[in-house]
C-alpha cells in the first residue's frame, strides 16, 4: 500500500516536470543556463517590469561593476534576449536595454522550471 | 570515526530554487514603478477642488475659508484613496510592498509637515501663507513619491511647487485662485493624461 502511494506520488511529480518542460518547449527542457547566472537573471527580471532601463540604472540596481554588467548584457544580447540601443544625451553616451519577446518567454520558462522543481522536491 | 573534510554540504535543490524565485521577486520589486496612480480619481478630485475654491471664496472669515478647504481635503483623500485601491487591484500593483510602499512612505512626510504647518500658521494668523505652503508641500510629496512611480508624477509635483511658489511670493489675493488652478486644474489635466496613458 505504502509502496503504491509512493509510486503514485512519483508519477505525479514526473508528470509535473513533464508538463513544465512541455510548456517550456524542447529548447528549455533543461535549465536555461543563460539566465540562471545571477547578474543575467537580475537584468532580465528588472527589464521584465520596465519598458527600458539604461546601463547606469541597471548597474545601480544590480550593484555590479561596469565590466561585469557589460559582459553579461552582451551575452543576453547575443542570445536575442535583450536589445541594446546606444544614443547620446547631449554629449553623454547613453545605452538602453529592452527585453525582447524571446527574453520574456525565457524568463517565464525559467520561473516554470523553478516552480516545478519546488513542487517535485516537496512531493518527494 | 567521522572525518571532516572542511566542506559544507551542498544546498538542497529546493532551497536553491526558492532562493532564485526570491531573487527574481526582489529584483522586480526594486526595479518596478508604482503604476496605481488613479488618473480618473485625480480628475474627480480636481472637480471637487474647483467647487471648494468657489465656496471658499465666499466665506466671510479666514476660519470658515480654512474649514472649507479642510473639508475638501477629506473628500479628496476619500476619492483618491478609494480610486487608488481600486486601480491597484485592477493592475495587480501591491500598495503595501515594493514600489507602492516606497512611493507612499516618500509622499507621507511632506503631508505630515503640511498638517503641522497648517496648525502653526493658523494659530499665528498667517492665513495668506497657507495656499503657498499647501501647494509647495503637496508638490514636494509628488516629486519625492513620484521617484518610484511613472515619470509624469514628479512632473506634476514640480507644477504644483511652481504654483506654490507663486502663491507664497505673490499677492495674498491670488492664494485661493492659485489653489483652484493647482488642486483643481493641475489634478484634472494630469489626471486625464495619466488615465489615458496608464490605464485609468
Amino acid at each position: 500500500m505504502a509502496r503504491q502511494g509512493v509510486a503514485r506520488k512519483t508519477e505525479a511529480a514526473e508528470r509535473d516536470v513533464a508538463r513544465a518542460r512541455a510548456r517550456a518547449g524542447p529548447r528549455t527542457a533543461e535549465l536555461d543556463r543563460l539566465i540562471h547566472e545571477r547578474v543575467r537573471l537580475g537584468i532580465v527580471s528588472a527589464l521584465a517590469v520596465n519598458d527600458s532601463l539604461s546601463f547606469n540604472e541597471l548597474k545601480a540596481l544590480l550593484k555590479t561593476t561596469d565590466g561585469n554588467l557589460s559582459v553579461h548584457a552582451r551575452k543576453l544580447e547575443e542570445a536575442s534576449y535583450v536589445t541594446c540601443t546606444k544614443s547620446f544625451a547631449g554629449r553623454i553616451p547613453k545605452t538602453e536595454y529592452r527585453l525582447t519577446s524571446t527574453g520574456r518567454r525565457a524568463l517565464e520558462h525559467y520561473l516554470d522550471h523553478m516552480e516545478a522543481l519546488i513542487r517535485v522536491t516537496r512531493q518527494g | 570515526m567521522k572525518r571532516s573534510f572542511g566542506m559544507t554540504a551542498p544546498r538542497p535543490l529546493h532551497d536553491r530554487a526558492l532562493d532564485n524565485l526570491r531573487y527574481i521577486r526582489q529584483t522586480m520589486e526594486r526595479a518596478g514603478s508604482f503604476t496605481a496612480v488613479p488618473g480618473w480619481g485625480q480628475v474627480a478630485v480636481g472637480a471637487t477642488a474647483l467647487v471648494a475654491a468657489l465656496l471658499a471664496a465666499r466665506q466671510p472669515t479666514p476660519e470658515l475659508w480654512l474649514a472649507t478647504w479642510l473639508g475638501e481635503a477629506v473628500v479628496a483623500l476619500g476619492i483618491g484613496g478609494a480610486t487608488m485601491v481600486r486601480k491597484a487591484f485592477a493592475v495587480n500593483d501591491p500598495l503595501l510592498s515594493g514600489p507602492g510602499r516606497r512611493a507612499g512612505l516618500s509622499f507621507l512626510p511632506p503631508m505630515v509637515v503640511g498638517g503641522l504647518l497648517t496648525v502653526a500658521l493658523s494659530r499665528a494668523g498667517l492665513w495668506h501663507a497657507l495656499p503657498g505652503t499647501w501647494l509647495l508641500l503637496y508638490g514636494t510629496g509628488f516629486v519625492t513619491g513620484g521617484a518610484f512611480s511613472v515619470r509624469i508624477v514628479p512632473v506634476m509635483g514640480v507644477c504644483f511647487m511652481t504654483f506654490g511658489a507663486a502663491a507664497l511670493l505673490g499677492p495674498a489675493a491670488w492664494g485661493n485662485w492659485l489653489m483652484a488652478a493647482g488642486f483643481g486644474g493641475l489634478h484634472m489635466v494630469f489626471g486625464t493624461i495619466i488615465a489615458r496613458r496608464y490605464g485609468g
